[in-house]
């Protein structure tokens, strides 16, 4: 294999990762735009995605569903894990952030972290300590692409998170709902007065970030071919390195965050000590706060960083 | 019990068992009803213990009860004062002296652990309680202290008391370094960043195969001794080893009524006072002429500094240490001790740290659900009663004050 193909390889690979990581990040990017929290339970959420999937895919695999119906499988897989955890996201607002949006910051943060204590804890104790593994209904199979080789399962996730991250787009710019989605990110009391329903628009945002970060986890589990309960932790923090590096708040921020996150990590594993490879990410998140804590597409408000 | 709440407690039900019945039900790929059915029936019935006890608060023959009971509380607070402060703190550090000697090694072990928790809850307690930056990393400082002994005992000797100072000395130094990119940042940013220091130090630490011999960690350390002076012939220096348990428990011991004596001094001096002010309003802070800057880098190094002190008893304790002593979820205990004694308040963070450490030792079966919850009870206090089991005697007065001018 010689260095161009090498190099295009690291770059489908670093596409692939990218588009995983901001599909998380804009789970972040939504929640801290309407109500500039930190979810920090939005790992879990991921987490609890993936193995909601494990769980119906294993189910559909035993009724001999997978070899019959593939299409009608992979959507059911995806649908009800979105759905669950969408649920999930309401449920963990209502109950640990709604009390808590007039408290403190601190107050706020530290109920999203018991949160996420929690979560990550109840899923550890009914699903257990070990990976579990991922049917590999996906396979192998690919073809070459300019000397580098991509499988159809890649082609899938990416296809897919574009199609979801577009639905988005769509969805906050064109609908009456995502209007006020940014009007309440923009100004709570104004949209409160002009007849919004602010608390609702909340939930709305609680269901589709964290029905984005199930998404993302089933295609972890699907690519990996297995989940654990504590894999939440460090895609957190390369999704939020990915929000931050975009701009915070910014939905093609987090794009954008994601797949530089994504070319950073594969790049450093491809060519310098890959153990090193999740101090980079720290090392980035670092840097751009230090730099620019607005990030490359954020809107830069100085009121943020008071 | 109102029919709006009858009403909720249906619908909370309902979607608990939505929440619950996938999650729970496939821990394997065949169904587990009655797993379900206990675990939906433990969290219904805690949801509706819950309703009972608020719509019994708000009952008025609830109030009545509490009438009645006034007078006695009056009675038993007049009591309680009328026994000097000092006589109270006389009969506890009595109290934690006699305990090894009753206790066997195991319970003294656990005793150590106590204190150990206590010292980094109010480590913790300056940087968040008094200043209130939100530290996620702060094990990182522990760890810190634990190499710096550990490699500087190992490579070349150095007796314990003797890298005490350079621990700390190293551990406020790794507080400003952490701190000093994050001074700017607002409450949530850096939260994630001090998360992502601790991360790094750990894998630096897990990494760096050479110097700290990667995930194996290191041992052999040396035991702190003692030395004092011997007048059998003439005036010669006799060497104690500090190796019984007993010992090491009294030895922290010592450590932590120092660092409750610093903590409290810090507390009521100007440098405290000017904490309390960033914490409540940064901007006023500045403008009155308070350094922020300088005292919250400040903060961040006495933290450090006192987390850094307890890592090295820690390593000298066990003559053992490796990075996975210093995931996040350590971190994580340590705040919950802060947040659950009440962010600010030294008694409470002892109460909550003995609380925390000796409760999951009584109930040693139910271990694996200790995390759980630690994270509910962090959740739920700061949507219940966000002060703490022991408020800070200031922020209640704060609050009071607040409570009167409505």
């Amino acid at each position: 294999m010689d260095a161009t193909s090498f190099f295009i390889q690291q770059m489908v690979n670093a596409i692939f990762l990218g588009s995983i990581f901001a599909l998380i990040a804009l789970g972040y990017t939504m929640v801290y735009g309407i109500i500039q929290l930190i979810n920090f339970a939005h790992g879990e959420m991921f987490t609890a995605g993936a193995f909601i999937g494990l769980i119906v895919l294993v189910a559909f695999q035993k009724m001999g569903f997978v070899e019959s119906h593939f299409i009608l499988t992979l959507i059911f897989v995806f649908a009800l894990a979105m759905a669950y955890t969408a649920v999930l996201g309401v449920a963990i607002e209502h109950v640990a952030y709604k009390p808590l949006r007039k408290a403190s910051r601190l107050s706020a943060i530290l109920s999203a972290l018991g949160m996420s204590i929690f979560l990550s804890n109840g899923m550890m104790l009914s699903q257990g300590v070990s990976d579990r593994a991922y049917p590999p209904v996906l396979g192998w199979e690919g073809f070459t692409l300019a000397g580098a080789r991509i499988t159809y399962g890649q082609l899938f996730i990416v296809i897919l998170s574009i199609v979801l991250m577009y639905a988005l787009w769509i969805f906050v710019n064109n609908t009456r709902l995502g209007k006020a989605m940014r009007a309440t990110a923009q100004n709570k009391t104004m949209s409160r007065m002009l007849g919004i329903n602010v608390d609702k628009t909340i939930r709305v945002t609680f269901m589709i970030g964290p029905a984005l970060g199930a998404a993302a986890g089933v295609m972890v589990g699907l690519y990996y071919g297995s989940v654990r309960f504590d894999m939440g932790f460090i895609y957190m923090i390369k999704a939020f390195a990915a929000a931050i590096l975009g701009g915070i708040g910014s939905i093609p921020g987090a794009m954008l965050g994601g797949l530089i996150i994504g070319v950073v990590e594969v790049m450093w594993s491809a060519f310098l000590p890959s153990e090193w490879k999740d101090v980079t990410t720290f090392v980035v998140l670092i840097l751009v706060l230090y730099l620019k804590p607005s990030g490359i597409l954020g809107k830069g408000d100085s009121e943020a960083r008071v | 019990m109102a029919k709006s709440d009858l009403k909720r407690l249906v619908i909370y039900s309902l979607f608990l068992g939505i929440l619950i019945l996938p999650m729970v039900g496939f821990p394997t790929a065949h169904f587990n009803g009655a797993r379900v059915a206990i675990v939906w029936g433990v969290f219904v019935g805690m949801l509706a213990l819950s309703m009972v006890f608020k719509t019994l608060r708000k009952s008025d023959s609830f109030h009545d009860g509490l009438d009645r009971l006034a007078p006695l509380r009056q009675a038993w607070a007049q009591k309680y004062t009328a026994v000097p402060h000092w006589a109270w703190l006389a009969l506890v550090i009595l109290a934690v002296c006699i305990y090894p000697l009753a206790a066997n090694n195991y319970l003294t072990d656990v005793g150590i652990t106590c204190l150990v928790y206590i010292c980094l809850g109010l480590g913790l307690n300056i940087v968040v309680g008094l200043a209130g930056l939100l530290d996620l990393g702060y094990i990182a400082f522990y760890a810190v202290g634990a190499y710096t002994y550990s490699l500087l005992n190992l490579n070349f000797g150095v007796p314990f008391w003797v890298c005490l100072p350079a621990g700390i000395a190293l551990g406020a130094i790794a507080g400003c370094i952490i701190g000093y990119p994050t001074l700017k940042m607002r409450g949530d940013y850096l939260a994630i960043v001090t998360m992502g220091f601790g991360e790094i130090i750990r894998l630096v630490l897990n990494n760096w195969d050479k110097l700290t011999h990667g995930p194996n960690g290191l041992f052999g350390m040396s035991k702190p001794t003692l030395i004092y002076p011997t007048f059998t012939d003439g005036l010669g220096w006799a060497v104690y080893p500090l190796k019984s348990l007993n010992a090491l428990y009294y030895m922290i011991f010592g450590i932590t009524i120092l660092t409750v004596i610093g903590v409290s001094r810090l507390n009521r001096s100007r440098i405290g006072r000017a904490w309390v002010a960033i914490r409540e309003d940064e901007v006023a802070a500045e403008l009155t002429g308070v350094p922020t800057m300088w005292l919250k880098l400040l903060a961040y190094a006495l933290g450090a500094s006192f987390a850094a002190v307890v890592g090295g008893f820690f390593a000298a304790k066990l003559s053992y240490t490796n990075p996975n002593f210093f995931i996040f979820m350590e971190s994580c205990i340590v705040l919950c001790i802060v947040v659950l004694g009440g962010v600010g308040s030294i008694p409470g963070v002892i109460i909550a740290a003995v609380v925390l450490t000796a409760v999951p030792e009584i109930f040693r079966n139910l271990q694996e659900y200790r995390m759980l919850a630690f994270g509910f009870a962090m959740a739920a206090m700061m949507v219940l009663r966000p002060q703490g089991i022991i408020p800070e005697s200031r922020r209640k007065r704060e609050l009071q004050i607040d409570a009167e001018a409505d």
